[in-house]
Formats: C-alpha cells, sequence, structure tokens
C-alpha cells in the first residue's frame, strides 16, 4: 500500500486546495485553545469542518482533526466540545496529546480513532504501549528526534501505525516538553496553544538595523536591508560561553523528501507536511510535488528522480534533514 | 479541602541534580545533605542525559544507604527523555529498584503501574483529569510542571485531595528539552563525541540576547531559565492551595542554607520578605523570578516587598 500524505489544512480553501493537490488526508483544528496552532485568522468552525469533511470525503481524502493541547484545569467544556464536533462532524481521526483529552475520548466517544500528537512526545515502545493499551490509540506522531534507523526499530517493537514529519517548520526542542515561550511572553503551546505569538513580536529600527524582539528579549538582529524574520524564539542568536551563534537551531525548515523511501522502508505509515499557518498556493505546491514523488517511489523509480521532482521546493529557505540522518549526533 | 492537610507539615524536597557534577562531587554535596540540609525526601539520579548516567550509576547505591541513615526518605528520579535501549533499561532498573521512583517520561508507566510512584514535573500534568489518570494507576505524588499558574494547581489539587501535591519552588526552571545536544553543538562537537563539556557548567551555561540581556542557561540537551525561580509561600498560602511539598532544584550555592531557609519560611519562622532577601544575597547564577505561578511570563521578577 502506498504511503499515507497527511497534508496541512490551516482554514477550508487551504483544505481544499490540499484534496484537489492530491492528499491522502488533511489534519486540521478548530478556531480556538484546543489545538496547537491557535493563531489569528486560522482553523475551522464546526460548521466548516462539516463542510471540509464532506468535500474531503466527496474526494477519497481523509480528515484528521488536531485537538492537540493540554485541556486548562477546570475548563475542559472546549475539549470535550472539540470531541464531539469533530464526531459529529465525521471525522477520520482525532490528534490527541493530554492525558485527560485521551481519557475522555477513550470514554465517551469510543468509535473515534485517536492518533497521539507529536506534542505528547511518546518516543519508546513502553510509552507508546501505554497509549495503545489505555486508550486505544491507532496511530503516533513521531517525536521528531529519531533517526531512520531509529524508527525502524521502534516500528519493530510496537504494533500501532507512525507517522513521521518529512516538511516544513521544525522545532529543535521536544514537541509537548518547551516552556521557552510561556518563559518570555506567558504563552506556549502547552499552555495556550501557541510559540512566539505575534502580539509579543516588536521589530525596532535603530542605527545598527533591526531588532526583532519578543516581549523584550532580543531574538536577531539584522542589518541595514537584510530582510528581517519572525523571531521564532529558538531560531534566533544568543550569546553563551562568548560565542555568538543560532545556540539552538539555525533558521532552516525539515526536508526529509529524499528519505521518503527509508522511511517507508522502516514501517512508517504516514508522512506528515507541516505548515497550517502557510497559505493555499505554498500548499497546493507542496502537496503536489510530494504526491508526484511518493508515486514515483511506488512506482520503483529511482531516489535520483525523485530529487529531481523536488528540486523546486528546496530553493530558496536552507532546509536539513533534522535528525533522520543522525546529524544530530 | 481535609483538616488534616493545613496540619500536617510541609514537607521540602530536594530534586535530582540536574547538572554534570563529577561523582566525587556528588558524593561530597549528599553527605552534607545527609548530614545537614533540612529536606525529608531526596531524589537521586540522572534526569537529563543518559551518556552521563555510566559516571554516576555506581555511586547511588552508597548514597542511598547515605541519605536514608541520615533520615532522608530518598527517591530515584528517571530520565526525561529516554529512548535508546540502553536508557529504556535504566528507567525500569531504577523503577525496579526498591525505592520510590519518580517517572519523568511515561515509558516507566507500565513498569510501575500498581506500585506507588511520583510523577516528576517533565511528565505533562495540566489539568485534574492528567493527574486522575496516573493517580488511577499507582501515583502518590506529583510535581507539577514549572510553567503551572497556581490558580490551575488550586483546582488541580482540589480534585485529588489523595494525591501529594508539589510545586518546583527553588533554582533555574527546567524549559526545554531536545534530541540535540547544546553544549556539543556550541562547542563544534556532535552529541556522540561530546567529550562532556557540560561538565564545565556546573550551574549550566548562561545564555545571553545579542542585546546583553540575561535570558537562558543550557545544560547539555536541557535548556534552562537563566533566571532562578523563588516561589517562597507560606505554609498557609500553601495550604489553601492544596499543596503539601515543595521542591528545591541543585545548584552550585549552599543547598543546606536555601533548605533552612524555606524550612524557616514553611514553619513560620521567617517572613517571604525576610526568606526573599536571604535569598537574594547568596551566590545565585541568576536574578529571582517567580512569573510562572503568577500566570505571568516565567522570567517575570520576583516582587521583593
Amino acid at each position: 500500500m502506498s504511503i499515507e500524505l497527511v497534508c496541512p489544512a490551516g482554514t477550508p480553501s487551504a483544505l481544499r486546495a490540499a484534496v484537489e493537490a492530491g492528499a491522502h488526508s488533511v489534519y486540521c483544528g478548530f478556531r480556538d485553545e484546543t489545538n496547537a496552532r491557535n493563531f489569528p485568522g486560522l482553523n475551522f468552525s464546526p460548521d466548516e469542518l462539516v463542510e471540509g469533511v464532506r468535500f474531503a470525503h466527496a474526494h477519497g481524502a481523509k480528515v484528521l482533526v488536531a485537538i492537540n493541547t493540554f485541556a486548562k484545569a477546570g475548563a475542559m467544556d472546549a475539549w470535550k466540545a472539540a470531541l464531539a464536533n469533530a464526531e459529529t462532524a465525521g471525522a477520520d481521526a482525532v490528534i490527541l496529546a493530554d492525558l485527560a483529552v485521551l481519557d475522555h475520548a477513550a470514554t465517551h466517544h469510543p468509535n473515534l480513532r485517536l492518533h497521539l500528537s507529536v506534542q505528547a512526545a511518546a518516543a519508546t515502545p513502553e510509552a507508546i504501549a501505554f497509549y495503545a493499551d489505555t486508550f486505544g490509540v491507532k496511530r503516533i506522531v513521531m517525536p521528531r528526534v529519531l533517526s531512520v534507523e531509529e524508527i525502524a526499530k521502534l516500528n519493530a517493537a510496537i504494533n500501532v501505525e507512525t507517522e513521521a514529519f518529512v516538511f516544513g517548520g521544525l522545532c529543535p526542542m521536544t514537541e509537548g516538553r518547551c516552556s521557552l515561550s510561556s518563559y518570555a511572553t506567558g504563552k506556549s503551546p502547552n499552555l495556550t496553544g501557541v510559540c512566539s505569538p505575534p502580539e509579543h513580536v516588536a521589530y525596532t529600527e535603530d542605527k545598527d538595523g533591526t531588532a526583532t524582539r519578543l516581549a523584550g528579549f532580543t531574538i536577531d538582529r539584522f542589518g541595514a536591508g537584510e530582510q528581517a524574520g519572525y523571531p521564532t524564539l529558538c531560531k534566533g542568536r544568543f550569546v553563551a560561553g562568548g560565542k555568538t551563534s543560532y545556540l539552538f537551531e539555525d533558521p532552516v525548515s525539515l526536508n526529509a523528501a529524499s528519505l521518503i523511501a527509508a522511511l517507508a522502508k522502516a514501517g512508517v505509515t504516514a508522512l506528515k507536511i507541516e505548515g497550517r499557518q502557510r497559505g493555499k498556493g505554498y500548499v497546493a505546491e507542496v502537496v503536489r510535488t510530494f504526491r508526484a514523488a511518493v508515486e514515483a517511489i511506488d512506482a520503483g523509480r529511482t531516489e535520483v528522480e525523485v530529487g529531481r521532482l523536488l528540486a523546486g521546493l528546496v530553493e530558496g529557505g536552507r532546509q536539513t534533514s533534522g535528525a533522520y540522518k543522525k546529524a544530530w549526533r | 479541602m481535609p483538616e488534616t492537610t493545613a496540619m500536617t507539615k510541609t514537607g521540602l524536597t530536594l530534586g535530582p541534580v540536574l547538572f554534570n557534577w563529577s561523582a566525587d562531587r556528588l558524593r561530597d554535596f549528599y553527605a552534607r545533605i545527609a548530614d545537614e540540609a533540612d529536606v525529608d525526601r531526596v531524589h537521586l539520579g540522572e534526569v537529563v542525559c543518559g551518556k552521563r548516567q555510566p559516571f554516576t550509576d555506581g555511586l547511588w547505591p552508597e548514597l542511598i544507604e547515605r541519605l536514608q541513615a541520615a533520615g532522608k526518605q530518598v527517591v530515584l528520579s528517571t530520565l526525561a527523555l529516554p529512548y535508546n535501549p540502553r536508557e529504556r533499561a535504566a528507567v525500569l532498573d531504577f523503577c525496579q529498584a526498591g525505592e520510590l521512583p519518580e517517572i519523568n517520561d511515561l515509558t516507566a508507566l507500565p513498569t510501575v503501574a500498581g506500585k506507588p510512584f511520583l510523577v516528576g514535573p517533565f511528565v505533562n500534568v495540566y489539568n485534574e483529569g492528567a493527574a486522575r489518570v496516573l493517580a488511577s494507576r499507582g501515583a502518590t505524588g506529583i510535581c507539577l510542571p514549572v510553567e503551572l499558574p497556581i490558580t490551575s494547581v488550586a483546582v488541580i489539587a482540589a480534585a485529588l485531595p489523595e494525591v501529594e501535591f508539589e510545586l518546583y519552588a527553588f533554582g533555574r526552571l527546567p524549559l526545554a528539552l531536545s534530541g540535540r545536544c547544546y553544549h556539543a553543538r556550541l562547542h563544534g562537537l556532535h552529541k556522540d563525541g561530546c567529550q562532556f563539556v557540560c561538565d564545565r557548567d556546573p550551574d549550566g551555561l548562561a545564555v545571553d540576547t545579542l542585546d546583553g540581556q540575561r535570558f537562558l542557561a543550557i545544560n547539555g540537551i536541557q535548556t534552562l531559565s537563566h533566571g532562578v525561580e523563588a516561589f517562597c509561600p507560606t505554609a498557609d498560602e500553601l495550604g489553601k492551595l492544596g499543596v503539601r511539598r515543595l521542591r528545591l532544584s541543585p545548584h552550585t550555592v549552599d543547598m543546606v542554607v536555601v533548605s533552612r531557609l524555606y524550612r524557616a519560611l514553611l514553619d513560620g519562622r521567617a517572613s517571604r520578605a525576610e526568606t526573599l532577601a536571604a535569598l537574594q544575597a547568596l551566590d545565585l547564577p541568576g536574578e529571582l523570578v517567580d512569573g510562572f505561578t503568577r500566570g505571568q511570563p516565567g522570567s517575570a521578577r520576583v516582587e521583593m516587598a
């Protein structure tokens, strides 16, 4: 069976664009703190999800709904409503991270298929077995810290599906275990579904160029005429031990396109493209290219040819294969 | 809230050492803790980096004995981000060693289920439902995540009066973990050949912004705050929150002094202002912060008044 391509749908129009471009599945979230891309202008109302699922199903694609933040103490109603609305809309699966949300879904929505979000950071056979045995989780979105060899070994040791990120933004920190953003701004992925939120961002011009700041902390500086990048906390330049560097991660994005065949061989069920904050034009182009690459690999064509297909996407921004090639070791 | 909660003396825990301290340093440190520190519970174990474990593995049995002989309860804390087979085996070993284990990742859950265990601050317990899932499997104590505001703490603790809730009260805040080692990266080394350069920074290495603002600190694969958490509630305030224990995270500063300051605060022998002033007078690696507890950015400074 062909490897499944799971594509981002930040908005209803991005959902349609991804489905039309050949996505096997799309993932999206509700317009509130229940999903980890809780940014203004993004996401779905319950009605929009109903319509999105109808459109996707009519085109043979699945819809996975990310309800992947940690419910606020004493205020779980939004998460309960999100689960109910996902089921009502006919979602093919929900992507969850919080033990409380998993427990509620397993108890009250036994027919909903459960996927474990990368935010749960389950990287060992023991942890994965816990989620599978306790809540009936069927698929794990793997933390982006494993090499392809380790993924192959992991797949041999577990009996649920795995999904691996292959393209887009890359967190150098283990997702779901990071409070850097809230240390600076008070808001974080786990607390509020956002990282380095725009309302705390400032671009300040001075004689040396532009400083990008997050809640007053300088994240990077750019010379006059240089394009100032968005101050995502872990992609900034800092000074440590007398050295100035991109200490945590260079401003790069993940591209593991050259590893599609290797990931399939390692037993991965689905490939995930990051980018719910991206526009429909970008999403359509990336999805179309990856779909062609997946089909080329299915047809037994060489990696060189696949690489040529993907060459267009590699232009521009700098890219990395992240942890997959053990470059982080 | 049950009457007994306020009656019981608030516990003080010395958390696991997060930094790469040598076996000699650890032996000296814990000997002094055993003899002089005013804490009733001490956590042992390497929780940050599996590569450091071989240097300390042989040390724990003698330290367990030393601390227990001094009347301290000993807890074995497991690795926060295990993934290779050796690290996974180490987690399971710790959980089967016979002491009370603290899990910092759900890898250990199938092993500890049904027996009493503690949950460390690296496990995501953001609400009463998550706490209930863990308590139903045997968790008797939970040290909540550092970014959780006390308004949430109160809700969680009220829902599970049978669980002993603990807050991270002193030390640089553990903010993030990574598959990548930042000490190695900074020194131009690969993680596999890291030369254990993190041992040069026994409180973590300060990370400043390009404009010279104090911001963060690195400790191998871990990122901490530059600021030092100093959550200084009275025993009454803690009782109202339903919190029965505070955690002090070891630094090179004299932890015996820190433990005595917190004990005096919790026993009502010192005020919050006196405690903060005394803490500030110590040779700490960073400024005093407590924003997370107030629902503010974690970097927000302690208000001394």
